[in-house]
């Protein structure tokens, strides 16, 4: 696969901040984790882990068959287009250019700098607690992948749920998988509307103009 | 993939480059209407004959990886007698007060279907064939489960017993409370797939399915039919109560 961002583009364009393989699957991404949280919230309501249902009309699905029938649909949406980009990100270096390294020490300075409103947000070039964010979430897509699958197969893939503690633990596993990745969902959606000029590249592939010397690109 | 790059390489005219910004703000207003409208309009997108349709055949799909993905030889996790959940719970797709009462003199289990020898059976030429017992976890659809002892003889063996085509795809079933669901004829044979006459070494009381249900510790709760009076094999798809109404039909474990 063709490193994308080392193609020339003219020196008045606008760099680039997400190859458009990111950018696809993110979309597609979160089409998906939208229909699988809405429609897991429905199955949860079917037999509730907490003293706790999601409000009805905030679910997907109309029932319980109809909420498994998104979900199970879905599933394969969201688990092909999440192989697409991690097969991506391993071959193309997006996972060791953007995500790495990071480091405790910067994880640490890059909160403070946040805190005191210092945090430069350089398109194309993730600080450290976006880095630690990112890479958790995909691990978080794993755990709930995989726990989900020893929900659905408890029997044939009885190892694998073994390792959640079983049937029971795998429930509580994806459901508390979920409220993680809610939060991530929540928080990345409050930066995206506290940094808007984020969005927009989300879609293009390009950062907006405007000088851009402290995110020169290394050749690839 | 190759080719939208090129196309982002190629130097572009201003007027060009102003071309493709509008009909990229187009796409992406489209794309964001298209969002707003799912999302306001979750009944219509979701009742929607189309939608209804790929739902229908992702559910199909699921039966054939299910299919698949069954190993026959592959044992349910089996539980010591202390780990039995009590008590029991009662689940139907009516009140515990509605449980039919099954009449055990004049009780007939009917054959049908793909099978040699099609005479009825009465409860004690049942309760005379070889008997195990196995302590599963029952899973509902719904999420919860519970742990339970059931007794009966394997299901294998009645099918041997009685001539069926094993070659034939599915066992069908008919119960007394109106209920019908049927089963692919890889899992009717699995080693732990019981005819049940008992729960916890006791008559299988009516509330768990007098005079017996399937048990089935690879499939769902509701793939396990209770109060059974008839059994057929058969070639043509029989569908279920629950998976006529959307439950996914093979529904293994």
């Amino acid at each position: 696969m063709a490193a994308p961002e080392t193609f020339d583009r003219p020196a008045e364009s606008t760099a680039q901040a997400h190859p458009l393989t990111v950018r696809i699957t993110h979309w597609i991404n979160a089409v998906a984790i939208l229909v699988m949280i809405l429609s897991g919230w429905r199955i949860y309501n079917a037999s509730p882990l907490l003293d706790f249902k999601f409000p009805r009309d905030l679910t997907l699905g109309g029932w319980l068959g109809g909420a498994l029938q998104w979900h199970f649909a879905a599933m394969w949406l969201l688990a092909l287009n999440g192989i697409v980009y991690l097969v991506y990100g391993f071959i193309s270096g997006h996972f060791r250019r953007d995500f790495l390294p990071v480091t405790v020490t910067a994880i640490l300075r890059d909160i403070g700098e946040a805190l005191r409103g210092k945090l430069p947000h350089e398109l194309g070039v993730y600080n450290a607690v976006q880095r630690t964010a990112y890479l958790s979430v995909i691990v978080l897509g794993v755990i709930l992948i995989l726990s989900g699958l020893a929900i659905w197969k408890p029997v044939q893939l009885q190892e694998l749920a073994a390792l959640f503690g079983g049937y029971e633990g795998a429930r509580w596993v994806h459901f508390l998988a979920m409220v993680v990745l809610c939060l991530f969902v929540l928080v990345h959606v409050i930066m995206v509307m506290l940094v808007p000029k984020t969005f927009l590249p989300m879609w293009t592939g390009r950062a907006p103009p405007g000088p851009r010397e402290s995110n020169e690109e290394k050749p690839a | 993939m190759r080719r939208l790059f090129k196309l982002d390489r190629t130097p572009v005219s201003p007027a060009s480059k102003e071309v493709r910004r509008l009909e990229r703000r187009l796409f992406l207003r489209q794309s964001l209407s298209l969002g707003a409208l799912t999302l306001m309009s979750g009944c219509s997108v979701t009742d929607a004959e189309s939608v209804q349709r790929v739902l229908w055949a992702m559910s199909r799909w699921n039966d054939r990886v299910q299919g698949w993905l069954f190993d026959p030889e592959k044992l349910a996790p089996v539980y010591p007698e202390s780990a039995i959940t009590r008590p029991f719970p009662f689940n139907a797709f009516y009140d515990e007060d509605e449980v039919p009462e099954v009449d055990a003199e004049d009780y007939k289990l009917e054959l049908a279907g793909l099978i040699r020898e099609r005479r009825p059976w009465t409860l004690p030429e049942l309760h005379a064939l070889p008997r195990t017992s196995q302590v599963t976890r029952h899973i509902c659809v719904e999420g919860w489960s519970a742990i339970g002892k059931w007794g009966g003889v394997p299901f294998r063996t009645f099918l041997e017993r009685i001539g069926a085509d094993l070659t034939a795809k599915y066992v069908g079933f008919k119960c007394a409370d109106d209920y019908y669901t049927s089963i692919d004829m890889a899992t009717a044979l699995h080693p732990q797939t019981l005819l049940a006459f008992t729960y916890a070494g006791e008559t299988l009381p009516p509330k768990f399915g007098f005079p017996m249900k399937l048990r089935i510790p690879t499939k769902l709760g509701f793939k396990n039919p209770k109060h059974v009076t008839a059994i057929y094999v058969t070639n043509m798809y029989p569908g279920g109560y629950w998976e006529d109404q959307g439950y996914n039909w093979f529904s293994g474990s």
